[in-house]
């Protein structure tokens, strides 16, 4: 639609709108002052379902799984309406409704000459990454940050984030889980203490705040339409293959056309490990740990049938070998399972060795206490499901995984949790054991991988030993 | 015809995948296809043991202060009422109001997944064909609710069962019944009206039971326009 140059938009609603895709029910002005600005082409009217060769396609979210649309007799339409149950906690999309996105002229951000105000030093790695990741958004490219567990993502950030903002650009960080959300928040706010910052997730105040640095979940980007300059996507690895999709969906939706996507990774997946080898992908890699010591390697070591035994309350011998001698030098550790089910078999034959041995998973609602339990040595193994194989830092500790060769532990899964060893300058190693009943693929993938990132750094110089 | 027993079918809560029980007899009599998996099917808690004989509240929690021979307190206190004394005669729930029921109303409602109607249908039709009402009639919205909803959602109860709903109330009223004391809501002007007549056994569809006013000022005004038997039924007792 032609836009109307005469026409007096209303400037809040274009705050209120801009670099969004929301429902009419979600925005607080009257459906006329909408209209209008539609009328004049300052407002824009997508569908919120497509048919595309006789299937739907929910616009919002991506979704195009029939068994994830649902079918009802519609009272607004008065028609058999369609509609996506994939993102129906962000409200219905349905046939008969439209997302309503801004397309007059965008909101302006007043460019911020130095905005960042930070004392640290990068090590060499860190350094390498954030110079190509200033080029990256100055020249609106994407890059894959392949960064080792530990290696200092964050900080990598921040003279990228600087530049976008000091040009007045917008600027997205998104990860999947809030409690990144939550941890990120501060510590940006702190360096850029004058830059307007808003930390979306599920419940969060923001919600409707325009701010030049936004920090989200993101699944909190599909309340978004080519809103940002700059998009970053923390934990890339963390998807699961079919999660993926729809998180490059959202991505692709909430950046603008011209603009820098950013994507950060401990363990990028197969498809992109050979983008990047073939050069299909634009990537850089920090190899090697802030403390300039190689990686531990994890050892592999056969256990037997542990599923019998576990399921038969015992544990394979050379198992409850490797607990007791933690237990011996006072060390703590974590112990994966590959289900809550299992590990809670093995709980009492445990505490035979130590009474204070407690479990962790998902669903426990004393979740958070056990890891503080665990942070003030009050605990000193801790078995696990994958729910700590990230995000999660304890100085000093061993890991061992049991049953390492289920399908559940995936390359990147094991490079995780080998990555929770030496994450401290002052313990920078440490014993990474995976029990198993035959050696799967991604084991020695995984193996492969941390060995290539040692072997990579200590030719670049970055570790003084392999 | 081959193609049904190669669909995949996903649980409508968790959309996890049902595990198909296929035996020999599903191939010459086609099962009614299960729309709920055998997890979320367990979370859905049924009223059991002794309750009130008219709105199904368990007395197995409830202290004897609030038990009056086979009444609960409450419902013995609308019976005290002339103007609601056996108003209500009998009320069915499926399911008790727990954590997890509570959750998907809400979603079912507020978020407006029409489709999880389906997950009561058969044991609400399996009730109506027990019971044998003449009209089965939804709890109406208002204007303004129905329109930001989409659907009502009792009424989508009654469609998705398969029967027809008889749609003869409207709501005068919108205000939100939570919010007020139960004096206020006995003594509350009729939120319902209706220009029909009916006749016989009729059956109120609403989601859930939680002080029985609603329910029973709507039995009220069918009272008033010809029925002689009024009941109930509701995914949830509150």
């Amino acid at each position: 639609m032609v836009q109307n140059t005469n026409f007096q938009s209303n400037p809040q609603l274009q705050t209120f709108l801009s670099g969004r895709q929301l429902l009419v029910g979600d925005i607080p002005f009257s459906h006329e002052e909408v209209q209008q600005h539609f009328e004049n082409g300052y407002v824009q009217y997508r569908e919120g379902l497509v048919l595309q060769n006789s299937k739907y396609k929910c616009n919002r979210c991506g979704n195009s799984e029939s068994h994830f649309f649902g079918e009802f007799p519609c009272v607004r339409c008065g028609q058999k309406c369609h509609y996506c149950r994939k993102c129906i906690m962000m409200g219905r999309v349905s046939s008969c409704s439209s997302l309503v996105c801004w397309c007059g002229p965008p909101k302006d951000l007043p460019a911020t000459s130095q905005p960042l105000e930070w004392q640290g030093t990068l090590s060499e790695g860190q350094q390498h990454a954030s110079d190509q990741l200033v080029e990256a958004v100055n020249l609106h490219q994407d890059l894959l940050v392949w960064a080792v567990c530990g290696a200092g993502k964050t900080e990598v950030l921040f003279a990228g984030i600087g530049t976008a903002l000091s040009k007045g650009k917008r600027v997205c960080l998104a990860t999947p889980r809030t409690d990144v959300v939550l941890e990120l928040t501060p510590r940006l706010r702190k360096v850029f203490p004058d830059i307007s910052v808003a930390s979306l997730y599920g419940g969060s105040d923001d919600r409707h705040q325009f701010a030049a640095l936004t920090i989200a979940t993101t699944h909190q980007l599909l309340r978004f339409y080519q809103a940002f300059d700059m998009m970053i996507v923390d934990e890339v690895d963390a998807f699961p293959y079919t999660a993926d999709e729809s998180l490059q969906f959202a991505v692709q939706q909430a950046r603008k056309k011209q603009s820098s996507l950013i994507f950060l990774t401990a363990t990028p997946n197969e498809k992109w490990q050979r983008q990047c080898r073939s050069g299909k992908r634009s990537y850089v890699t920090i190899p090697a740990r802030f403390h300039r010591h190689p990686l531990s390697l994890p050892k592999f070591v056969w256990c037997g049938n542990w599923k019998s035994k576990l399921e038969k309350k015992r544990l394979p011998e050379n198992v409850l070998q490797w607990a007791r001698s933690r237990i011996q030098n006072q060390k703590q550790a974590l112990i994966f399972f590959p289900n809550i089910r299992l590990m809670e078999k093995t709980i009492s034959l445990f505490r035979t060795i130590d009474p204070k041995i407690e479990t962790v998973h998902a669903e426990d609602p004393l979740r958070k206490e056990k890891v503080q339990a665990m942070r003030n040595h009050e605990t000193l193994i801790l078995l696990t499901t994958t729910i700590l194989e990230r995000g999660v830092t304890f100085p000093n500790i061993d890991v061992a995984v049991v049953g390492a060769e289920e399908e559940i532990f995936t390359e990147s899964a094991l490079v995780q949790i080998s990555g929770r060893v030496g994450r401290s300058s002052k313990y920078p190693s440490g014993n990474i054991t995976f029990f198993h009943y035959g050696k799967s693929q991604a084991m020695i993938k995984a193996y492969k991988q941390i060995d290539h990132m040692n072997k990579e750094a200590y030719r670049k110089g970055l570790i003084d030993y392999v | 015809m081959f193609r049904g027993w190669f669909d995949c079918n996903y649980c409508l809560i968790c959309h996890d995948r049902i595990e198909s029980t296929l035996s020999w007899v599903d191939l010459f009599v086609p099962e009614q296809k299960e729309v709920v998996c055998y997890e979320c099917l367990t979370k859905l808690e049924r009223i059991e043991g002794v309750k009130c004989q008219i709105c199904m509240r368990s007395f197995l929690k409830l202290d004897a202060y609030y038990q009056k021979g086979e009444l609960c307190f409450d419902c013995y206190r609308w019976e005290e009422e002339p103007n609601y004394k056996g108003i209500l005669t009998q009320n069915y729930s499926l399911y008790s109001y727990n954590q997890f029921l509570k959750e998907l109303i809400a979603k079912y409602k507020y978020r407006g997944d029409y489709v999880l109607a389906k997950i009561f249908a058969s044991e609400i039709e399996k009730k109506i064909k027990e019971m044998k009402p003449n009209y089965i009639i939804p709890i109406p919205l208002s204007e303004e609710r129905i329109y930001e909803r989409g659907f009502n959602q009792a009424e989508a109860l009654i469609l998705e069962a398969g029967f027809q709903s008889t749609n003869i109330l409207t709501r005068i009223h919108s205000e939100k019944q939570s919010k007020k004391s139960r004096t206020d809501r006995i003594h509350l002007p009729q939120v319902f009206h209706t220009t029909a007549q009916v006749t016989g056994k009729v059956m109120i569809i609403d989601d859930i039971y939680t002080t029985g006013s609603t329910l029973r000022h709507a039995a009220r005004v069918l009272k008033g326009i010809g029925a002689n038997e009024i009941i109930s039924i509701t995914i949830a007792r509150g």
